[in-house]
């Protein structure tokens, strides 16, 4: 298990570059959602993916539209890369109407069912269960679906994630654990809390999985092992561990300025920005930089008209509080 | 006569009927399926349907619960089985903050039918991690449907509609119970979740009871008829849906209310049961509201101490006695 420095990748021009403007997209979602906390739009907490976003991007191009994925409270890249509009994402966060979980979740619940996203899970590590069981699901049904669970560093130390990698490899289920590892739980290093050097993948083996440690910032390596892993559930193989490095580029949650994280570790990381390793590959692929600009200058538009659109839309009728709970719509727990 | 069964081989049965009708009902829990369960509460479903459908899983009731709620939401119905409810602790992650709220947070975009089981209660000796009772444990949580039969016929009428649910619904069977015996639900038995059942008429004071508390309310009643007390006993059989009219109305004839509960009083069912009543019944009652619960302390070991602490056919006769006469 090395960190893949594989330089003989190959990628399609055309595809990079939407993949470059899926990421884009949710940069500048992002943006804007920290700057809709900042000025209060926002309520409550968010947790932003800035940084991550080749993870959510590269995963998502090798599933297929039926495929299921679960993310954590940190999600909004993982709903977006799987179709959620940044428009319906924000007005989620600014508690409007016509927010994705019509403003019952949140910005740590966000949720896509109809596009296989099946929610943003806020205990951590919950969710690892949770996808093995639609993993199980596909399996029972005899669909060939995958799940994928997306998780950070810090739910390999919670007793769920080890009781659904046993599970996942006692009952071979098509599922992928992708470990999104920023080196912080929170505001603490990993590797001053966990008992081996790689949270995820040095676990993997003790419940005889398949792990890759890999540059989580470089979006082909992820879409390349992610579509390996994906071959390999779909063929009946069992799940494979995925711990892909990466680096948040604002802090835990809310206005955190993570100032716990040295200066010199978060140049190192701005460098390997992302966007920045798709751009210029993109450049060395013979992609011209107008068309790189284009694709950011229509993203700026999208991002920019959400944020209009969440803000023009109506705060939720108060009765909706009291409905959604019971499959006939309602709330009614006596006669 | 009918043909008798016993609640055990009911819970099998109700399972069976279920998974006959629909193929997208599949079972997973600890020893559920050669062994064919602890309490022999999944006898020949393994035989019946094979491991495609009865899944033997590790000790681990995350994994459970959380594999049941991801499969629930993709096209199965499935039957989780946690072996004793005190293990409900061990994934209460799930019981709390998943299971129950994945519709609402979601603005409706997932359904949930889900069915966890598990052997609730004691009277069996099983010393303090094994012998509660904690239908409050749910019973506190928005979002889940309780189901606690009484007979075995209830148990076959409410796995039905348990298992044909599109809500989570939380299914104590009570180990007391298990081994006692009645009539055999008639075929394609469904006894809607939320209806309470009168199971025994009577005058002069209300007993409202739940699983166990069911057969010893019985007993008293039958009891106090000899001093002419004539009781009404009110089988809630969930606790939610609660059947809150079916209290109300019998209150309303009798004018007394005695609750009789397994778990603690700190926090028991009975307490909701009481609020409303009191609230919406205040005018009916000619007596206060009284509650035979369990004691506030852990389930201990030797016979004679766990009758301290369960409700008991004395208990109830007493608490009886001195409500009637107030």
């Amino acid at each position: 298990m090395t960190v893949s420095e594989d330089t003989s990748i190959r990628v399609d021009a055309g595809r990079l570059l939407e993949w470059y403007e899926e990421m884009a997209l949710i940069r500048r979602t992002e943006k804007a959602a920290y700057d809709l906390f900042m000025s209060g739009e926002v309520k409550g907490t968010t947790h932003l993916a800035a940084g991550h976003e080749a993870v959510a991007v590269g995963a998502s191009a090798a599933l297929r539209e039926d495929d299921y994925v679960f993310a954590t409270y940190r999600g909004h890249h993982h709903a977006i890369a799987r179709g959620a509009t940044p428009a319906e994402c924000l007005a989620e966060l600014m508690s409007k109407a016509t927010g994705l979980c019509k403003a019952k979740g949140g910005s740590m619940h966000l949720t896509k069912a109809d596009k296989g996203m099946l929610g943003s899970y806020a205990i951590v590590g919950s969710h690892l269960p949770i996808a093995a069981g639609a993993a199980w699901s596909a399996k029972l049904r005899g669909t060939d679906q995958v799940a994928v669970a997306f998780f950070g560093d810090g739910a390999t130390n919670i007793g769920a994630f080890h009781e659904a990698m046993n599970l996942a490899a006692v009952w071979k289920l098509p599922v992928l654990f992708v470990c999104e590892n920023n080196l912080y739980m929170e505001y603490t290093p990993i590797a001053s809390v966990t008992s081996v050097p790689n949270p995820a993948a040095d676990r993997a083996a003790a419940n005889g999985l398949p792990a890759e440690i890999i540059d989580g910032n470089d979006v082909v390596i992820v879409h390349d092992t992610v579509k390996v892993a994906v071959e390999r559930a779909r063929a009946g193989d069992g799940p494979t561990v995925i711990e892909a490095l990466t680096y948040r580029q604002y802090g835990h949650s809310r206005a955190d300025p993570a100032k716990y994280r040295p200066a010199d570790e978060v140049e190192r990381w701005m460098q390997r920005d992302p966007l920045r390793i798709a751009r210029d590959r993109l450049t060395s692929l013979g992609v011209g930089e107008a068309d790189i600009d284009a694709a950011d200058a229509r993203v700026a538009q999208v991002v920019d008209a959400a944020v209009q659109e969440a803000r023009d839309a109506p705060f939720p009728d108060p009765a909706q509080a009291l409905t959604d709970v019971w499959a006939d719509g309602g709330a009614v727990w006596r006669n | 006569m009918a043909e008798l069964t016993t609640y055990r081989q009911a819970v099998s049965d109700g399972i069976a009927r279920e998974m006959r009708r629909d193929s997208s009902v599949v079972c997973l829990g600890e020893d559920i399926g050669a062994a064919e369960g602890v309490f022999k509460t999944t006898t020949g479903l393994f035989a019946e349907f094979g491991p495609e459908r009865v899944w033997d899983t590790p000790i681990s009731e995350q994994a459970i619960v959380g594999a049941a709620l991801g499969a629930a939401m993709t096209g199965i119905r499935p039957v989780a089985e946690i072996m004793f409810s005190d293990f409900f602790a061990c994934c209460y992650d799930y019981l709390a903050n998943e299971i129950p709220k994945m519709r609402y947070m979601t603005g409706g975009q997932v359904t949930v039918p889900l069915v966890i089981r598990t052997a609730n209660g004691g009277g069996l000796g099983f010393g303090a991690q094994h012998s509660q009772a904690v239908e409050n444990w749910v019973f506190t949580v928005p979002g889940l449907k309780i189901a606690a039969p009484s007979t075995p016929a209830d148990v076959v009428g409410l796995m039905a509609s348990a298992i044909r649910s599109d809500d989570p619904v939380i299914f104590f069977e009570h180990k007391g119970l298990l081994a006692s015996k009645g009539e055999l639900a008639p075929p394609d038995h469904v006894v809607p979740l939320g209806e309470a059942a009168v199971v025994r008429p009577g005058d002069d004071l209300t007993i409202v009871a739940l699983a166990s508390t069911v057969p010893t309310a019985l007993s008293a009643a039958e009891q106090l008829a000899g001093e002419d007390i004539s009781v009404e006993v009110v089988d809630l059989r969930c606790l939610v849906p609660l059947d809150a009219k079916a209290v109300l109305s019998s209150v309303a004839r009798t004018s007394r209310l005695l609750l009789v509960e397994e778990n603690p009083y700190q926090g028991g069912w009975g307490a909701t049961v009481a609020s409303i009543v009191a609230d919406e019944g205040f005018e009916l009652l000619d007596a206060p509201i009284r509650r035979v619960a369990a004691e506030c302390v852990p389930l201990p070991f030797a016979d004679a101490l766990e009758d301290v602490v369960i409700p008991t056919v004395d208990k109830v006769v007493d608490a009886v006695r001195r409500l009637a006469t107030f």
